[in-house]
């Protein structure tokens, strides 16, 4: 079974990858001046208290076996306490991830729908000026920030137009649905609430749209830059001799093929989405864990720090193991070599 | 006689020798000549090369060409603060009455130093670690340089970068380093690609068999033939440092206040949105505008490269 043998050597190669960033994310937070163990219980602690928790903390230890104490807990979700909630790392991030994942999941479906979208209109009227007007669009979204878009949008949308609400998921007259998958859009509508679907996707257009903005403006020129490349090859001219319908030429032959680097890429967003959600976060007050990631950095909450890099990490890396599949899926000359290589 | 053709013979290969050197530098002027060709055929690569020289004059002459060159540091002026853009105040003021296009201008200074600094420390050795990984790959050398760029891969580069800021005191210059720290692995996987193919060309045989040092084959045999992707990757990524570097500052791990950067001044005016919307707008306009002059220049750059190796 060389899909399933693909997978697991994907999977074990990530599981390295994440064991070394464990170290460096370690030494990161060791190098930062000052006691952990009188960070923790604050200034007035006496001395005993410190170093009672020095010997809990194994801060007495060398370095390494520090390490390797702090993978074991890490391991079973025990990052300590967060310096700023004053509870455990593990119930923040429980709590404020669905927000941010489901920001961008939005933000991907756009990039993923507008980029392609706007990538076949583009190469399907090549050289015209619909063309002309997608280009300067992608190119105006390539080269501004995320932080950009959000504040014109805020400023646009929110408050010239008054037509999307600007702060937080959800209204604050509508009553929020029980917590099921923290997904609000989708807590909803299992709770039956259609009127809390619509304020919450209401809240959602805005900063899933100002997050998606790169990347649907990076999307449409990779998906109309490889159309581009592949209408002029001897396949599509030999299907439309051949009387192919246009539709067929356009939807079978050319797109698929052509979405293959736009998929890769596109993995590649989404992964970094959580990042450059930091900032969009910040702006709609957007209770995710890029918030409260920020958060735990102006404060220097180590434990925190450590632990929202490490979670990052971890989706990363299995998103990108998802979009090696969908390649794999889209492309048949990848999934040969993986077959070959067994 | 013999003494007369020895003599002849010199001259003539002298002759030769400098008839070579002519051409040699004749050919050099052509390809100049026909790489600016290349360029400027893009009218929008001359344009972001006139949006870069902009950026850079305004940045390096900034006290000279501001309206009112105090107003970068620590001025107050309560009696005109959030007055809106007009023919004193172009861009109009911000929160403490200091002119936002003054320090826009000064805000250059940071993102350019930033942009400059960040790919001088980078380049170099991610460009000698995919040297060495590509020269020995398939050794130890290769499987420990190539995993640990695996590892600072492993994360989007803007998270890592703002946790080491964070770590460190903020300011400009840790900032810097963060985002350093993060960048140089993209150059190492580059030129690690390269190099693993140029090792098994001919020219790289002839210097091993010739016993040519290790130094030599990889500085002067393989590395020039890198150069191109290099500075090609190197003038786009300018534009995504600035980038990175805004946003670091926007969220209060970059520069420091009161000295003005592009990020921190957006930061700060998003509070005034939206009545005095001036404060944060004409800042951020700043930043798409610098961003895209280097990206246009760098895709001209590209070109020029790309069409010089079909």
């Amino acid at each position: 079974m060389p899909l399933l043998s693909f997978i697991a050597r994907r999977l074990g190669y990530s599981i390295l990858v994440l064991l070394g960033l464990s170290i460096v994310i370690f030494v990161i937070a060791r190098i930062m001046p000052g006691d952990p163990a009188r960070m923790a219980v604050g200034m007035m602690a006496p001395q005993w208290v410190v170093d009672r928790l020095r010997e809990q903390m194994h801060l007495n230890q060398s370095l390494p076996v520090q390490y390797v104490f702090w993978l074991r807990d890490a391991l079973h979700g025990d990052f300590g306490l967060s310096l700023v909630t004053q509870r455990p790392v593990m119930s923040d991030i429980v709590e404020f991830f669905p927000a941010s994942l489901e920001l961008v999941l939005a933000a991907g479906l756009l990039a993923a729908v507008g980029g392609i979208g706007l990538g076949v209109l583009s190469a399907r009227h090549k050289d015209t000026w619909i063309d002309s007007v997608v280009r300067v669009f992608s190119y105006t979204g390539v080269v501004t920030p995320s932080f950009v878009f959000a504040i014109l949008f805020v400023l646009l949308f929110g408050w010239v137009l008054r037509a999307f609400p600007v702060i937080g998921r959800l209204s604050e007259q509508v009553a929020a649905p029980p917590v099921v998958t923290g997904l609000m859009t989708v807590d909803s509508l299992l709770a039956g609430r259609l009127d809390a679907f619509v304020d919450a996707l209401h809240h959602l257009v805005l900063p899933a749209l100002a997050l998606a903005m790169g990347s649907i403006a990076q999307e449409s020129r990779i998906t109309r830059a490889s159309m581009a490349d592949n209408l002029g090859r001897d396949y599509i001219t030999a299907a439309r001799a051949l009387g192919v319908s246009e539709r067929v030429v356009m939807g079978r032959f050319l797109l698929k093929p052509s979405l293959i680097p736009t998929v890769s890429i596109l993995g590649l967003d989404i992964a970094s989405l959580f990042s450059i959600a930091f900032l969009v976060e910040l702006i709609f007050n957007w209770p995710g864990l890029a918030r409260y990631g920020l958060s735990a950095m102006l404060h220097k909450d180590l434990n925190a720090i450590s632990a929202v890099i490490l979670v990052l990490g971890a989706v990363f890396a299995l998103v990108n193991i998802v979009v090696d599949l969908i390649v794999a899926g889209l492309d048949p000359r990848i999934r040969l070599a993986a077959t070959r290589s067994q | 006689m013999g003494e007369s053709a020895d003599i002849a013979r010199e001259l003539s290969i002298e002759a030769s020798a400098r008839r070579i050197r002519e051409l040699e530098r004749a050919s050099r002027r052509e390809n100049l000549g026909r790489a600016w060709y290349k360029f400027s055929r893009n009218p929008l690569s001359v344009v972001g090369l006139v949006l870069v020289a902009a950026v850079i004059l305004l940045a390096v002459f900034a006290p000279y060409v501001t309206p009112f060159p105090r107003h970068a540091g620590a001025f107050t002026d309560f009696a005109h603060a959030k007055v809106p853009p007009g023919v004193k105040y172009i861009f109009g003021t911000d929160q403490i009455g200091r002119d936002i296009l003054t320090r826009i201008i000064f805000g250059l200074r940071s993102s350019l130093l930033m942009g400059v600094l960040v790919l001088a420390l980078v380049v170099p050795p991610g460009v000698l670690l995919g040297l060495l990984a590509g020269y020995f790959r398939g050794t130890w050398v290769d499987v420990l340089i190539m995993r640990v760029t695996d590892v600072f891969l492993a994360v989007p580069p803007l998270i890592l970068a703002l946790a080491v800021a964070s770590v460190l005191q903020p300011s400009l210059w840790h900032g810097m380093m963060a985002v350093s720290l993060m960048w140089w692995p993209w150059y190492t996987r580059l030129v690690y690609g390269l190099t693993s193919q140029l090792r098994n060309e001919y020219f790289v045989a002839a210097a091993e068999i010739n016993g040519a040092s290790l130094w030599h084959i990889l500085f002067r045999e393989i590395l020039p033939n890198t150069v191109s992707s290099v500075l090609t990757k190197m003038s786009l990524d300018v534009a995504w440092v600035i980038i990175i570097g805004s946003m670091l500052s926007f969220v209060g791990l970059g520069v420091q206040p009161p000295e003005p950067s592009l990020g921190s001044m957006v930061a700060d005016g998003a509070r005034y949105l939206p009545d005095q919307w001036w404060i944060a707008v004409f800042p951020a306009l700043a930043i798409v505008v610098v961003v895209m002059g280097f990206n246009l220049l760098g895709d001209g750059i590209r070109d020029m490269f790309a069409s010089e190796q079909a």
